[in-house]
């Protein structure tokens, strides 16, 4: 192998790593909201939420990034292999941050709404001042604990897309040398480096999560 | 093609995953901390790339599989060690008195495990293999990267021929979530068969 090769590998890694964090951001803001809409006290925008929500899940990804990358063709806009990407996995992410969100404003002891409600707070006061900073803390692991999953999907976003990330560039590097174990090792390796202290850390702050 | 890749690999993923299990909780290091390591190790990589090294590593040192074989074992390879950690969830959750108690009774130990430890613990743990196999079909739409013709392969080869990209992802996209309510709907008919309990009371254990 030489330096080049590693770093066009390395360059693959940067990719992922770019997907992933933008991902976090939109997907994470676009589920926050969906997730408030779950627990509305209107019936027909709790409805529109898990609709989204339940029909998201039950697509794969791949054919999600293949709606973002070709819808807007209908229009005659060509998005970039980035945006398109993106695109797909905000919409995918979203779906179970927003399960996962709602789940832990839910946790939060009813008593609490109506302790803020006998203080006399509006309903935006209660949601920003009482439950939702509870609620923060209860989703951190399983908010950690999803970002593994945002880093290995993100493999995914070459094969429509073709977005030049880890696993693309490692099947690229592949392609012209036939050294399938130790680029795609590699590969695994560098994923394992991302995911695995995510991992430990969601579990972590998990036992402490129990143990207060 | 979806449906048999994904029933095969749930199949020997769950054997394979509860074998797994079952190293893992196993009191002797030898075979924990392997298991421990294999399941940490799959868990935080991605499939494609698992299916990549697999596939692609096995032909180039000679094997000759037949692809769709090399896609079953990539898939089961993955599924087994989340299966792992969720049976390990369940076994974990069976209480040592009633391991005790079967001691006493004088059953043997694979009587103990497969009737005191593993059936419970299954049922237990149920709905989050039910959601972990609906997912692993979602997930073979991945290895039409490698070439397998299911869905996603079959809808690829349609978008090549008629450029009607747009219309074979929307249709794809339905076909996708009929066949989770299917599989989900499957899942929970063969739960309500296989525990007698759940049938009858309808309760969660």
């Amino acid at each position: 192998m030489t330096s080049g090769q590693l770093l066009f590998l390395l360059k693959g890694f940067e990719g992922t790593l770019v997907l992933s964090v933008l991902t976090f951001v939109f997907g994470g803001s676009l589920g926050f909201v969906v997730s408030l809409m779950k627990v509305s006290d209107r019936w027909w925008v709790r409805t529109v939420a898990s609709t989204y929500i339940s029909g998201l899940q039950g697509l794969p990804l791949l054919v999600l990034m293949g709606l973002a990358f070709y819808g807007p063709n209908i229009w005659g806009i060509t998005l970039k292999p980035l945006v398109a990407a993106v695109l797909a996995l905000m919409f995918y992410a979203a779906a179970y941050f927003a399960d996962i969100w709602q789940g832990c404003i839910k946790s939060v002891p009813k008593s609490q709404w109506e302790a803020a409600e006998c203080l006399g707070m509006s309903r935006v006061q209660r949601m920003r001042l009482v439950i939702l900073p509870q609620a923060v803390k209860i989703s951190l692991p399983p908010t950690v604990g999803f970002m593994v999953q945002i880093v290995k999907n993100t493999s995914i976003a070459s094969l429509v897309v073709g977005y030049a990330e880890l696993a693309y560039n490692s099947k690229i590097l592949n392609n012209s040398t036939f050294q399938p174990f130790l680029y795609f090792g590699l590969a695994a390796l560098l994923y394992f480096v991302i995911c695995y202290p995510l991992s430990v850390l969601s579990k972590k702050m998990e036992s402490r999560l129990i143990q207060r | 093609m979806t449906l048999q890749l994904s029933a095969l690999s749930t199949l020997m993923g769950f054997v394979a995953g509860t074998g797994v299990a079952y190293l893992r909780v196993s009191n002797n290091r030898l075979f924990s901390i392997p298991a421990a390591i294999y399941v940490e190790f799959i868990r935080n990589t991605p499939l494609l790339i698992q299916a990549y090294f697999l596939i692609f590593g096995l032909a180039s040192i000679g094997v000759d599989l037949p692809i769709m074989a090399g896609a079953v074992i990539a898939l089961t390879i993955n599924v087994s060690a989340y299966t792992a950690e969720i049976m390990r969830a369940g076994i974990e959750s069976i209480h040592k008195g009633q391991i005790e108690a079967a001691h006493c009774l004088g059953l043997s130990k694979a009587q103990v495990f497969f009737r005191v430890v593993l059936a419970p613990a299954t049922e237990r743990v149920y709905p989050s293999l039910v959601s972990q196999y609906v997912l692993l079909m979602l997930a073979t739409s991945i290895l039409s990267a490698v070439g397998i013709d299911e869905l996603f392969g079959i809808a690829a080869r349609v978008q090549s021929i008629t450029f009607r990209n747009f219309e074979v992802f929307i249709v794809l996209g339905v076909l996708y979530v009929a066949l989770s309510f299917v599989v989900r709907g499957a899942f929970n008919l063969l739960g309500k068969l296989v525990f007698p309990r759940l049938r009858r009371l309808g309760t969660p254990l």
